[in-house]
């Protein structure tokens, strides 16, 4: 029976894992090193890779600070009334539940180029769909729980005594905050920030919509995959493919780190 | 004073500034989207989900969602058990590689099924012969979903069955019941919690997937086309009121979804 389940989960694994990823390494060594070596080097693709970087790093950075303030702010705030903390936390799951295409479908009706405050901008000179101040908006919408979600549970297990503490010791916000609650959540904050990475490399739908996928302008990683599998050029695909299941797996291997330390504390 | 003074005004510049943030990212556009598909009115609004491809493309969706949720309640029940409560070699690697489909670009997802089961592949000439097909077809949304959704359940059933009280079960054994009788008594009511939230979760993030069912569907109206990718083609032909009028029946039922979800969880912790 033992033997059983044990052999059915590894079949699970093997069909459902690791098989499909070695099939992407071998897939995209289709033509040799020189053809993969070829996908990765087209100015298309390396504008695409640098384009998923530029939102990484923006992502990451708005996220972090962002998701840090109101995890404490939900968790710790004594100047907002626990109905609306309770609201406002089962607020924060909301972007979960979107689909990707929904979240970018409601930044083109709030700042499309169709729409009031979005000809308001371009009047400005400031472009937001189908540009990168867009894409980073709509990654930041899709990734919005990840953060918050870490550090909350950490933060309501540490307790406010500490803090509370230091106050009375006239250490001010800024330097309790630092001197006190960030040793305690940082391993959460890092967990999270892992996340976000992950599924900042990964964001698809929404981007596409946003982005208008215009290639060595708006076009990124995973959009360009999406175009050459329509283009039928699945070993180019492939390549790029590659190189961000490599990153995820990479992720995936600092998750399980940053986890263990998690735990530590 | 004067540092007390400019301070107080320092953390209410904070405070606001993360509350306008916040609604501004998150409460705002969803709010915004609500607007626009009934922004016509309530007949365009029924006109824009009566169209024969738009509550198709719905209802295949949530269909082939209950399936791959089903898979997955089964598969993640298995392997949730069987990572907790056997130790045997790999064991670690393979509750690491559980995570893989929330770390992998549901693109390169979508990619890697049609690299495997299509057309030219190995999988998909057998299933030819056998007379079916897989890519473009059903089978292939239903296969990229269950991937795509492929932790949920595990990672609800987990941390049920690692805080179970190991005497339940030993009282069960002792009083002389069967171990499939103790199963189905003892040990999967402690699971059931997981299961439910773990599968509501699968559900709702199988009807929102986009990346992974793009590439292998096929995308044939009235046929292969789920709800999301008839969302984006209406985007691309700029009938943005369609696009939000299919879009808040499909968030009107993965709110309910979550609603649903905070009930269980809520119910956990009271008991």
């Amino acid at each position: 029976m033992r033997r059983l389940w044990i052999g059915l989960t590894y079949a699970v694994f093997a069909l459902l894992i690791v098989v499909p990823l070695v099939k992407i390494a071998t897939g995209s060594l289709e033509d040799g090193v020189s053809g993969l070596l070829d996908a990765l080097l087209r100015p298309e693709a390396l504008h695409a890779l640098m384009m998923t970087g530029i939102i990484v790093v923006f992502v990451t950075l708005i996220n972090t600070v962002f998701g840090v303030m109101l995890a404490i702010y939900l968790v710790r705030a004594a100047w907002l009334h626990p109905r609306i903390k309770g609201l406002l936390n089962s607020i924060v799951d909301l972007p979960y539940a979107v689909s990707p295409v929904i979240g970018g479908l409601m930044i083109v009706l709030l700042v499309g180029p169709d729409t009031a405050l979005g000809a308001l901008l371009e009047g400005a000179g400031i472009k937001i769909v189908y540009a990168l101040p867009g894409m980073v908006i709509a990654t930041l919408f899709v990734t919005f729980p990840l953060m918050v979600r870490e550090v909350m549970p950490v933060l309501q297990e540490i307790g406010s005594q500490q803090e509370e503490a230091a106050t009375m010791l006239g250490a001010y916000s800024w330097y309790t905050f630092w001197k006190v609650t960030w040793p305690s959540i940082r391993w959460g904050v890092i967990y999270g920030v892992v996340l976000t990475v992950a599924r900042t490399l990964g964001e698809f739908g929404a981007v596409l919509v946003v982005s208008g996928n215009i290639m060595n302008l708006t076009q990124t990683a995973t959009t360009l995959v999406y175009q050459d599998v329509e283009n039928f050029n699945v070993v180019a695909a492939n390549g790029v493919a590659l190189v961000l299941a490599a990153f995820s797996v990479g992720l995936l291997l600092l998750m399980e780190w940053a986890k263990k330390r998690k735990e530590v504390h | 004073m004067n540092i007390r003074l400019r301070s107080s005004w320092w953390s209410f510049g904070f405070r606001s500034a993360i509350l306008l943030y916040f609604f501004l990212l998150v409460i705002l556009p969803i709010f915004g989207i609500y607007v626009q598909s009934f922004s016509l009115g309530w007949g365009a609004f029924a006109d824009s989900v009566a169209d024969p491809i738009a509550w198709k493309a719905v209802l295949l969706t949530v269909r082939l969602a209950v399936l791959a949720a089903l898979i997955n309640v089964a598969l993640g029940t298995m392997i949730g058990w069987v990572l907790i409560r056997y130790r045997f070699p790999g064991r670690r690697v393979l509750n690491s590689l559980v995570d893989l489909p929330f770390a992998l670009p549901t693109a390169v997802g979508g990619l890697m099924i049609l690299l495997l089961l299509g057309p030219n592949s190995w999988a998909g000439l057998a299933a030819e012969k056998l007379g079916f097909e897989i890519v473009f077809h059903e089978p292939a949304i239903v296969i990229a979903m269950v991937f795509v959704t492929f932790p949920f359940v595990i990672r609800g059933v987990q941390p049920l069955l690692e805080e179970m009280d190991a005497s339940e079960e030993e009282a069960a054994y002792t009083m002389g019941a069967s171990r499939p009788r103790t199963f189905f008594r003892v040990i999967l009511p402690t699971m059931l919690p997981g299961i439910v939230s773990g599968g509501m979760l699968a559900f709702s993030r199988a009807l929102a997937e986009f990346g992974a069912v793009v590439l292998v569907a096929g995308n044939i109206p009235g046929r292969t086309l789920v709800a999301s990718v008839y969302i984006f083609g209406q985007i691309e032909s700029d009938d943005t009121q369609a696009a939000a009028a299919v879009s808040v029946l499909l968030l009107t039922l993965s709110f309910l979804i979550l609603w649903g979800i905070n009930l269980v969880q809520g119910r956990r912790k009271r008991t």
